[in-house]
């Protein structure tokens, strides 16, 4: 049984600030479930579009009655596969994300399409759909409810992530962040560091696995 | 702190941060300042792009990751146009 999502958001930026930001979103102070990020495949065609294939390893954080489902041994860590099409010809972003492992657990795929808005100038349309499905026990209500739940809050985590970013771009024309230099940062910026500050001195939240 | 600036993501394979925050840069500022703009001329970034792919595809395999051989938006096949 597939469960199948769509819904489309405004982002308050021009798209070719929200594709620069898309390379730069990590780290982000709502991606610490995210441990590492790598570009494993790159290529321009020959009608310039670009292709991209990004490898995420995600910690997969359960509750302690989910854990059962995993035999002892099993991976914590999720791979995520991130393949995206920039064209810049048609000022399209098209990606699609799915994870490689535990997909007998569950299975998420996702694909966003960002693109000028129509209506509202200087801002980008994000229509995004998604496919879940699982295989254990004929999708039991307990572990659909805690996929969906977790994948609409590592919706709205990526949201911000992606925001985050963008914050941090100023200026008229896209820029890529000097990693290596000072720059003063965003208002935004310096709310969300104090955040990202604070949680990480914060004792750990036993709940907190979505 | 300002963790953003100074904090950049780790590369699965643990030797290969350092070479792919070198790719990332090179790659960030091509983007933004020449592909986006249209601009078709060469890519620098083909060396440091090298030296970082054989890092990191010699960590995925070491580490088992199975993604050898999938399909560029394999899945998308089966799904209609959004």
């Amino acid at each position: 049984m597939v469960k199948y999502f769509c819904n489309s958001t405004d982002i308050k930026s021009t798209w070719d600030h929200v594709v620069s930001a898309f390379w730069q979103r990590y780290p982000n102070p709502f991606s610490t479930h995210v441990l590492t990020e790598d570009v494993v495949y790159r290529e321009v065609t020959t009608d310039h579009r670009l292709l991209s294939r990004r490898l995420l390893m995600k910690t997969n954080r359960l509750p302690r009655w989910a854990e059962r489902f995993f035999p002892v041994g099993m991976s914590r860590c999720v791979y995520i596969v991130e393949d995206s099409i920039v064209d810049p010809v048609n000022r399209s972003l098209t990606t699609y994300t799915w994870n490689l492992n535990h997909t007998t657990l569950m299975s998420v795929e996702e694909r966003c399409v960002f693109q000028d808005s129509l209506e509202q100038p200087s801002t980008t349309l994000l229509k995004r759909e998604a496919w879940i499905s699982s295989g254990i026990f004929g999708f039991s209500k307990p572990i659909q409810e805690f996929g969906l739940a977790r994948f609409k809050s590592n919706q709205v985590k990526a949201m911000k992530g992606l925001e985050y970013a963008l914050s941090n771009l100023q200026g008229e024309t896209p820029q890529w962040l000097l990693r290596d230099t000072v720059k003063p940062p965003s208002e935004k910026a310096k709310e969300a560091a104090k955040t990202l500050a604070s949680a990480a001195s914060a004792p750990q939240k036993p709940q907190q696995y979505v | 702190l300002f963790l953003g600036y100074f904090i950049t993501m780790n590369s699965v394979g643990e030797a290969c941060t350092d070479l792919k925050r070198e790719y990332d840069q090179c790659f960030n500022r091509w983007f933004a300042e020449h592909f986006l703009k249209g601009d078709r001329s060469g890519d620098p970034c083909t060396e440091t792009f090298r030296k970082y792919q054989r890092c990191v595809q010699k960590a995925i395999k070491e580490k088992d990751i199975p993604i050898d051989g999938v399909e560029f938006m394999g899945p998308n096949k089966d799904k209609p146009d959004s």
